[in-house]
């Protein structure tokens, strides 16, 4: 079904109240004696949540006839978790290329793609998604990779038949690998990337003045494709951020410089050596995305990397996104989180950190928070939702109950009890190998 | 390192069964000694004050727990642990108040590659496999291993005290493993386990098949992955048989010998008291020559022997069931399927052959083979009777297995499987104590074992707990006071991001 409004948001590139995926009728969902952390400012005790039409529409008062009644009594409530930088809906098994869709897969592929766009890519069934709701995920900033600039990442919700419901917002962003990855895409050293990217950059400004001009081959000779020239144009008015990502401290300061030279807005990703500008970065009011769990010096461009690297950015007075790498492991954000936690964040920063400090550098002012008006994206947990033995039981996305059930799920239920399962016809077994069967006690 | 044993243990079974020791009246000479025979381990010599953890919540890895309980080391070996009522502490011993702290047995992880896939990547630290043969059973990853890796720091501050590391899995036969303690040191030897059994890594699947299939070399498919494993263990037994032959006609030789000397003897004593001489003596010549030594061989022998335990990278459940099947063909064991993410599947056969599982909580779809991975693999496999190792296979998972454990013991919980705690923290210290053959040594809290004890802020369960002390062989390796392990950071890293010039 094609709805025009999601067609015209993604055009424009709206960050207005728009929800997709929800039909116009959804049956109202109360989420009863909640308990609510609500991803910024104080928690809220005993409210009662209305959700209708894909909105929170109170946190109080009594829940109207026929609605779906949750009662969180004991519960923690918390907004859907979003997950940054994921390639959730692209990649289905990381080692088979056939079922990639995060960029191409061939080493002579240009290294500039800013035209490839995420959202053209999901894959509303890939097991991955169900996956990674298990433990509160309920968004996720899903983006392409490789090469130098990699694409444009879009917002998706983590419920939808169709792309079309699920991606809630096309085109949020803009990546760029000037780490390891893109270094090695455009010869080898870091100038090499830095010079290209600045290069593309000054060739989109100027296709973006001259428009006209470059149709009728007038402007001249441009070393970027007429797509990736208008699809850096948000990006160059400050509509939408340039992610990089960047390791070393050194070339942080560098990216920071971009900010200012090249005024586009810059988010850093990564940023294993951020603490040791912190400073700097705080400065720059340039948000990090940080993964919390990276404290080996893994390469050379990040021999600083340490446990409390978000931590000492926060400290710092810097904006700071968490995130869980990859696309299978997103489910363990709140495990990363939680260990955000321990190295010493606070609960109310990390929980903020994975709801609405993702949504609003992304654009999304009606997102990420438990808060009338937000999308009701909600998750009501069986207790702490940083713990590792914690989970939800109820998730909510886009105002309606979501199953929790996925592909692991079903083959648990299958295997639950191996009488039950296929299987070739009785035989006497085989002597064992081993000299005794062992018990685990 | 015993490649010898195996050898030795074949001989006094063929003594047993040869009939020339029972027929002649002289005792059968000592067995045939090969000539590659090794010097035994050294021993260790730890020599510390008695120490007394005292207070703390012990929980012994063997299901009790003690609150307040006392911990009590001294010389590297446990030497009391109980409840603190139960527990006199000695005089003169060095007392540290443990109270609203945690003790647990140290981690144990059976699948690491640190020190051979060190940090940073590089491709001068590529030692893991030795890819240009699928079939490497001579080679050692104690051989590869880089003392010098940071990641070993990071881990031992996690409250790991033994690592088992790796070759990779590009081979279908990759070498043996290294038992390592984790005392951080200059080299190899300060930090071996003595006294752990050898192992070897195979792997089944993907890896192999990919790693030489693109080099259009064999294998390439997983019928050519186990036609090499058949290959090996059938060169291997062909090579144990040849030494058990000249083991045999060594000592029929030396039987003939003495009987020779014996009747050379008494020929002379006959012709000094003037008799008749009678027939020479047959002289049985020069000893029959061992076969030439083969290093490879000789490993898959131990490993058929039962002495090498092999620790098998597999994913799929029907490679593991066909795995067994080349193992009962071969007269081996299999002791450990590492990752075996399908193991739920078949956790009937695992148990009935007494094979462990080494496996994560919940990695997943990086590849096909581990396309059907569940959370509750752990739990059902645990339910079933089969051991379970939770291991890391990663520099960075190593520093949360007991957050892993939490994550184990939660799913299986939901899915109506009875996981006590003491069950989830056998995963990550007895079950892999087993998994490498140490189990009489370490990886619980009993007297007599090593003194590998990890001190908690809390539980082990909970991802805000944090590791206090760390200690092994009753050395404290570790305390969160220092903030980095004792001795400081590595080389490597020493000296690293100094920016200020004065």
């Amino acid at each position: 079904m094609m709805r025009p409004l999601t067609l015209v948001c993604a055009l424009v590139l709206c960050a207005g109240p728009f929800v997709s995926g929800i039909r116009a009728q959804t049956p109202v969902v109360v989420i009863t004696n909640a308990h609510v952390l609500p991803g910024e400012g104080a928690a809220i005790e005993n409210a009662t949540l209305v959700i209708r039409d894909g909105r929170i529409a109170s946190l109080s008062g009594a829940a109207p006839e026929g609605a779906t009644v949750i009662d969180a009594a004991g519960k923690i409530v918390t907004p859907g978790f979003i997950s940054t930088e994921t390639a959730l809906g692209l990649v289905e098994i990381d080692l088979e290329d056939s079922t990639r869709n995060a960029g191409p897969e061939d080493d002579d592929a240009d290294p500039v793609r800013a035209a490839f766009s995420a959202a053209d890519g999901v894959n509303p069934a890939s097991t991955l998604i169900r996956v990674a709701r298990r433990y509160g995920v309920t968004s996720a900033i899903t983006v392409p990779t490789g090469g130098l600039i990699s694409g444009r990442g879009a917002l998706i919700d983590l419920a939808g038949r169709t792309p079309d419901s699920m991606v809630a917002a096309r085109d949020v962003s803009l990546h760029v690998n000037l780490d390891d990855g893109g270094v090695s895409a455009t010869g080898g050293a870091f100038p090499m990337a830095l010079t290209r990217f600045r290069e593309v950059l000054a060739d989109a400004r100027l296709y973006g003045q001259n428009e006209r001009a470059f149709e009728r081959r007038g402007l001249r000779e441009l070393n970027v494709s007429g797509p990736d020239l208008a699809a850096l144009q948000p990006a160059l008015a400050g509509n939408v951020p340039v992610v990089v990502r960047v390791s070393r401290a050194a070339d942080i300061l560098r990216v920071l410089a971009l900010k200012e030279s090249e005024r586009v807005n810059i988010v850093l990703s990564g940023a294993e050596e951020g603490w040791r500008v912190a400073e700097e970065i705080a400065a720059a009011d340039v948000p990090v995305i940080v993964h919390p769990l990276e404290n080996l010096p893994s390469t050379f461009t990040r021999i600083g990397a340490r446990f409390d690297n978000a931590r000492l950015l926060a400290e710092a007075g810097a904006r700071i996104i968490l995130t869980a790498p990859g696309a299978h492991d997103v489910r363990n954000l709140r495990q990363e989180a939680g260990n955000a936690i321990a190295n010493g964040l606070s609960r109310e920063a990390v929980l903020r950190a994975i709801t609405v400090e993702p949504a609003r550098v992304f654009g999304q002012a009606d997102r990420g928070a438990i808060a009338v008006g937000q999308v009701a994206n909600v998750v009501v947990w069986d207790g702490d939702p940083f713990e590792l033995t914690s989970a939800p039981t109820d998730l909510i996305i886009g105002g309606r109950v979501v199953t929790l059930r996925n592909r692991q799920t079903r083959l648990l239920e299958r295997y639950r009890r191996l009488e039950s399962v296929r299987r070739g016809p009785p035989r006497a077994a085989p002597a064992p190998t081993n000299e005794a069967a062992g018990t685990a006690e | 390192m015993r490649p010898l044993l195996p050898l030795l243990t074949f001989a006094l079974a063929c003594g047993a069964a040869t009939t020339p020791a029972e027929t002649t009246p002289d005792p059968v000479a000592a067995d045939p000694s090969l000539p590659w025979s090794r010097a035994e381990a050294p021993p260790l010599a730890i020599e510390t004050d008695v120490i007394a953890l005292v207070g703390a919540e012990v929980r012994d890895g063997a299901g009790h727990t003690f609150a307040p309980g006392v911990v009590i080391f001294d010389d590297g070996r446990l030497v009391a642990v109980g409840a603190q009522d139960d527990v006199a502490i000695p005089e003169g011993a060095t007392t540290i108040d443990a109270s609203a702290k945690v003790i647990t047995p140290g981690i144990i992880d059976t699948h690491s590659h640190m020190g051979v896939y060190p940090q940073p990547r590089a491709r001068a630290h590529s030692d893991g496999n030795e890819a240009t043969s699928p079939t490497t059973p001579e080679v050692y990853a104690g051989d590869s291993f880089w003392p010098q890796d940071p990641a070993l720091t990071r881990a031992l501050q996690a409250g790991v005290t033994t690592i088992q590391v790796l070759p990779g899995s590009a081979n279908l036969i990759g070498g043996r493993g290294a038992t390592l303690k984790m005392h951080l040191g200059r080299t190899l030897r300060e930090m071996r386990f003595w006294g752990a059994p050898d192992t070897l890594k195979m792997a089944c699947g993907e890896n192999p098949k990919r790693v030489y299939g693109r080099r259009n070399s064999s294998p390439s498919t997983r019928m050519g992955n186990v036609a090499g494993y058949r290959a090996a263990y059938q060169a291997a037994r062909e090579y144990g048989q040849s030494l058990a032959d000249w083991q045999h006609n060594h000592r029929l030789w030396q039987i003939k010998r003495a009987t020779f000397e014996r009747e050379t003897e008494a020929r002379e004593e006959r012709r000094e008291n003037g008799e008749a001489l009678g027939d020479r003596p047959d002289d049985p010549g020069p000893a029959p020559t061992p076969p030439t030594r083969d290093l490879a061989k000789e490993t898959l022998w131990s490993v058929i022997e039962g002495n090498t335990l092999v620790q098998m990278h597999c994913y799929r459940a029907d490679e593991m069931a066909n795995m067994l099947d080349v193992a009962r063909e071969f007269g081996f064991s299999i002791r450990s399927f590492h990752h075996a993410v399908e193991a739920y599947k078949i956790r009937d056969l695992l148990h009935a052959e007494n094979v462990s599982v080494s496996t994560w909580t919940d990695w997943w779809g990086f590849k096909l083979e581990a396309y059907d991975a569940i959370e509750e693999n752990i739990a059902l496999l645990h339910e079933e009777g089969v051991r379970v190792a939770l291991h890391s296979d990663s520099p960075n998972l190593i520093q949360r297995l007991n957050q892993e454990a939490a994550k184990a013991m939660a799913a299986g919980r939901r899915a109506g499987i009875a996981i006590s705690e003491h069950d989830a923290l056998s995963w990550i210290t007895r079950q892999p104590a087993w998994v490498l053959g140490i189990d009489e040594l370490t990886g619980t809290l009993e007297a007599g074992k090593m003194a590998d004890v990890v001190v908690w802020s809390g539980s082990p369960f909970s991802v805000y707990t944090h590791v206090e002390q760390v200690y092994v062989d009753g050395l404290l390796r570790f305390d969160h006071r220092d903030g980095v392990a004792r001795g400081g950071a590595t080389d490597f890293e020493l000296g690293q991001n100094e920016t200020e010039s004065f």
